[in-house]
């Protein structure tokens, strides 16, 4: 059923029993074209451009779990694509351009919220800093600017800049394309459009294993059995080297547990996605109206997807440092996903030593925002052999040439 | 909440007092100047990043500034050995028995 105002009113008269499920419940076969392993956002995005792009029939999307339940769903739900390498900021801004088109693209609407993302600038250094990234972006034809005190106080009214606070405000950096979109909406969106296109999404199906024939992956034994392919391609995050690890081959890859939260819903009270570095909070307000607040990594290896006290203590201080009206406000839950960061923050895309298995992993802190643009790439290069142009820079070979792409930018704060 | 006991100080230091230092017993290629591309890149960038036991090194960083080296499952962070930073872990021992 495609969703319009005319199927709302439809299914609305009739109580609303009556609406389809979104998305088949597949039981995987024996054999397909194309086999992607990971159902979060890059995963069904993947599976979804294959279908759609690449003309794929019959295609599976393996997942562990359930649909959106790993990091998919545990992000803070910003986008933005202030990246300050010209080859950084054709990629996510091609991933920004595609969230802008993409609700009416998968007829889903995903709330993409364009309310503007802002860094504040807490000193002189972090100014020259600002200065420099906003010429970056002038020369990548990416919009960014610098806005002062005055302006930030205008849209940020209850930010701490009157009573001698430990961090003055000198203005912001400001990008108003970026802001924020529902995540389960983007996981549900493309599941739903890509089933349509007629991927099998099978969940609650791990990959236990591949078998191997003359540097080539056959078949991927998995809890729900045996399951041939020509091609296999995988975008599952931090679990990254754990798949790795059974193709056979290793990624310069870290896993690390990164948390955020949520407050009770309270009344409009920010409009805007603010991010201080001196602080190391980043922090907006749904449109339930919690308050979702994010902080710095654990900076050790880890799978362990749930929170820690230390974490909570940082990141409700610096929140309540810089909005002091917040102090009243009570957490209501609080939770962690497994992120896979890499030597120089920049993703992996594309070609890995096994000729027929293709990997989008490496996103680090920041996968949400790029979720179409990982997506596109990795069908791409499932359907192609080949790396799209974009991406050329962003193979796992550059560990080996040493071209890195050291993106300063990736993280808005200092992870 | 990780609690490590320092092996030097043998005082219980909490992940906030302690700072990570990665994967242990990373050695740099010798000779540097005969050591292959793959070799530096094993060396640079590659590590043992598993869902499970993790031979790492931690420094008792606000206590007596130690490195030391622990066993620590990366799910459960249950640790299981705690050694000085010459001595071997268990596996090790046993591989060379």
């Amino acid at each position: 059923m495609r969703y319009s105002l005319a199927s709302l009113i439809r299914n609305g008269l009739r109580g609303n029993r009556d609406w389809p499920e979104a998305w088949r419940s597949a039981a995987p076969r024996d054999r397909y074209d194309a086999v992607v392993i990971g159902g979060g956002g890059h995963g069904l995005a993947t599976a979804y451009y294959l279908a759609k792009e690449h003309g794929f029939q019959n295609v599976a999307l393996l997942e562990k779990g359930w649909i959106g339940g790993g990091n998919t769903g545990r992000n803070t739900t910003n986008v933005r694509s202030d990246y300050m390498f010209p080859e950084s900021a054709a990629l996510y801004d091609f991933a920004l351009r595609l969230y802008e088109d993409l609700a009416k693209d998968i007829n889903f609407n995903i709330m993409l919220s364009q309310r503007g993302w802002m860094t504040l600038i807490h000193d002189h250094h972090q100014l020259d800093a600002a200065r420099h990234k906003a010429n970056w972006l002038a020369c990548n034809g990416v919009d960014g600017e610098i806005i002062g005190t005055d302006e930030v106080v205008e849209m940020l009214p209850l930010l701490n800049v009157h009573r001698n606070p430990r961090y003055p405000v000198l203005g912001a950096f400001l990008q108003r394309r970026g802001g924020t979109i529902r995540h389960d909406a983007v996981a549900w969106g493309y599941a739903r459009a890509a089933d349509r296109l007629g991927v099998d999404i099978i969940e609650n199906c791990a990959v236990e294993g591949f078998e191997t024939a003359g540097g080539l992956i056959r078949a991927v034994n998995t809890s729900r059995g045996r399951i041939e392919a020509p091609v296999f391609g995988m975008a599952v995050a931090g679990h990254s080297s754990v798949i790795a690890d059974m193709a056979g081959f290793r990624l310069p890859v870290t896993s690390m547990c990164l948390q955020a939260m949520v407050s009770e819903p309270l009344k409009p009270l920010l409009n805007h996605v603010v991010i201080s570095p001196a602080t190391g909070v980043y922090i907006n307000q749904t449109q339930k109206g919690e308050l979702v607040m994010g902080g710095v990594l654990d900076l050790y290896h880890s799978y362990g997807q749930r929170g820690t006290f230390p974490t909570i203590e940082k990141v409700v201080t610096a929140a309540v440092e810089m909005f002091p009206a917040f102090a009243g406000m009570r957490l209501m839950r609080h939770w962690a996903g497994i992120v896979d960061i890499v030597p120089d923050s920049s993703p992996i895309l594309g070609a890995t030593p096994i000729g027929n298995f293709y990997i989008n992993c490496g996103w680090g802190t920041g996968g949400f925002k790029a979720i179409p643009a990982g997506g596109y790439m990795l069908a791409h290069s499932m359907a192609t052999g080949k790396p799209h142009p974009l991406i050329r820079d962003f193979g796992l070979d550059r560990f080996r040439t040493n071209r890195l792409v050291d993106e300063g930018a990736a993280a808005g704060i200092a992870h | 909440m990780i609690i490590i006991r320092c092996p030097y100080c043998h005082e219980d230091r909490h992940e906030e007092e302690l700072e990570y230092g990665g994967e242990a017993d990373i050695a740099r290629p010798t000779p540097p100047a005969q050591a292959t591309d793959d070799a530096w890149t094993d060396y640079l960038y590659m590590r043992t990043n598993p869902r499970g036991v993790h031979f790492e090194q931690w420094c008792c960083r606000a206590g007596c500034g130690q490195w030391f080296k622990v066993a620590r499952h990366t799910v459960t962070h249950d640790i299981t050995e705690v050694i000085r930073y010459e001595d071997r872990f268990a596996y090790q021992k046993d591989r060379d028995a």
